[in-house]
């Protein structure tokens, strides 16, 4: 079944592409499970330049839509699975899981949608990976797991998919505005040989075609991200990193200040969508 | 052997010194207040042919990422970034062309479209591309040759 899966992706991605934005469906409305899921509304007031938010599942061709409409044909379903897994499973030299203190993951319904948020034990703004390394050392006596690689994207997940359908919500103002601040400077300032900022191809450019690429608005509300193009879970930062190698920028660090801070602008740039973790994206 | 690569690393050498001292460096280009860039940066003809291979080179012009060009209907995927480039060579001159290549930014204001031939006043470049242009001196030169033969 997974092999006919992979089989399936693999054909995708060698034809699918070729579909081009002829099948895209842009009007298209996404339902999960009998649960519908916003994808475009009333852009957040903060935004100058853009009328409507829209969900990067609306540039996606039909195919690749279609992937994200039925948890059975989401391959991001695979990796969540693995998610409970290391959920329930005792690590550490306290002997503990996640679930001998949080019981169900479900627990955490809701809280995909404000992350990221200010930590005031820590006195910084964390992403959920802070929270699960945090336990894992503190509460559990176990190592942290690396940002970007597959335990702490399933886990992450996992702990998103509760909030899928619900509205994203990040608190901008208050103890994160200088982080908010930095966000935004980030998305506008241009990197790289290439010498482009975030803005000139997902606030300038979406909806036009890169090459072979449909530009999106550089959305984040349904990462962790399952991408065709390599077959896994894609955390929030590994994407950031990978756009700013195409245009020959140094990234900066995974798991650092400025990423964390531009996770917290670009997401407040999706508050209204809803959560869609684990979207589908190639 | 050893001849065969002392012989190689002489040519090298002249080669390499003829054509850094006829080049134009980056930071020596004139360009005029709209942009535009008269001289040749290497005095040398550029050669169409190969200028449309870097056009369409993924890794050098990319130049289709960005511009539909139906001479090279041929290949698939041109993006729609930036305008159509059918007939560019009856609507801009020469000088223009060059001036587009070298620093886009300096014909169109805040545009998305790189420089090509600038190789400094970046911000966190990737080390491998540091104090590089994008494209050598004659693949510009090669490239708007190439841009010369697109006319309606
Ligand atoms: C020994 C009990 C314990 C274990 C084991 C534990 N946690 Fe926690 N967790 C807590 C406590 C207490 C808090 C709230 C205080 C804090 O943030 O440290 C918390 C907070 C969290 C939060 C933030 C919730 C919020 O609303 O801000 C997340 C996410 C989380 N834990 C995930 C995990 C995951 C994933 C694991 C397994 C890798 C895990 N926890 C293991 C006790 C535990
Ligand atoms: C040269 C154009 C370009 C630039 C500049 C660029 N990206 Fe992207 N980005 C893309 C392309 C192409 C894709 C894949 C198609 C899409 O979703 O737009 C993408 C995808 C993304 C996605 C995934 C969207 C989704 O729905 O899963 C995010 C998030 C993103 N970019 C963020 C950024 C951030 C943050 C920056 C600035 C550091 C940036 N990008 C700079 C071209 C660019
Ligand atoms: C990242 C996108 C991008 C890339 C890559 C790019 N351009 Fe452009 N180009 C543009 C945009 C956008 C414009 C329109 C100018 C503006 O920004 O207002 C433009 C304008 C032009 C024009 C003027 C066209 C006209 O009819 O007015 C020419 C000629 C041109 N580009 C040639 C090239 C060549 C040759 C290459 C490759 C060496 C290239 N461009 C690469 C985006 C791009």
């Amino acid at each position: 079944m997974i092999f006919a899966k992979k089989i399936f992706i693999t054909l995708l991605m060698i034809f699918g592409l070729n579909l081009s934005t002829a099948s895209a469906d842009e009007s298209a409305e996404l339902v999960v499970e009998g649960q519908p899921i916003l994808t475009r509304t009333k852009a957040p007031s903060h935004m100058e330049n853009i009328d409507e938010v829209r969900s990067g599942w609306t540039f996606r061709i039909k195919e690749t839509q279609a992937l994200q409409m039925d948890d059975f044909e989401n391959p991001g379903m695979i990796f969540v699975d693995k998610g409970i897994d290391l959920w329930n499973k005792v690590e550490g030299s306290k002997n503990k899981s996640c679930a001998s203190c949080h019981g169900d993951a479900s627990e955490f319904k809701g809280l995909r949608t404000v992350m990221p948020k200010w930590n005031a034990s820590a006195g910084a703004l964390w992403s959920m990976e802070d929270h699960v390394n945090n336990c894992r050392t503190e509460q559990m006596g176990a190592e942290p797991l690396k940002w970007g690689k597959a335990p702490m994207d399933s886990i992450v997940a996992l702990i998103g998919l509760q909030s899928r359908g619900m509205t994203m919500n990040v608190k901008i103002d208050g103890d994160v505005e200088p982080m908010w601040e930095l966000g935004k400077e980030l998305f506008y300032t241009r990197v790289g040989q290439l010498d482009m900022s975030c803005a000139n191809c997902h606030e300038d450019n979406y909806g036009v075609m890169i090459r072979a690429d449909h530009l999106s608005q550089g959305q984040i509300n349904g990462f962790p991200t399952y991408r065709l193009k390599n077959a896994k879970l894609n955390s929030i930062h590994a994407r950031f990193k990978g756009c700013m190698k195409n245009i020959r920028a140094t990234p900066y660090k995974v798991g650092g200040d400025e990423f964390r801070a531009l996770e917290l602008y670009v997401a407040s740039r999706g508050n209204g969508l809803s959560a869609e973790t684990p979207s589908v994206r190639n | 052997m050893n001849k065969l690569k002392f012989l190689f690393s002489f040519l090298f050498i002249i080669f390499y010194s003829g054509a850094s001292f006829s080049e134009v460096a980056p930071s020596d280009v004139v360009a005029d207040e709209y942009g535009a860039v008269t001289a040749s940066l290497t005095g040398v003809a550029g050669d169409p042919t190969n200028g449309r291979k870097v056009f369409m080179n993924r890794k050098q012009g990319n130049c289709l990422a960005c511009h539909v060009n139906s001479e090279m209907s041929e290949q698939t995927f041109h993006g729609a970034v930036g305008p159509v480039l059918d007939g560019v060579a009856d609507r801009w001159t020469a000088a223009e062309l060059r001036g587009m290549l070298v620093n886009s930014k300096k014909v169109f204001e805040g545009t998305i479209m790189p420089a090509f031939y600038k190789d400094s006043g970046y911000n966190r470049t990737l080390k491998k591309f540091v104090g590089k242009t994008i494209l050598k001196a004659q693949q510009v030169e090669d490239v708007l040759a190439y841009l010369q033969t697109l006319k309606e």
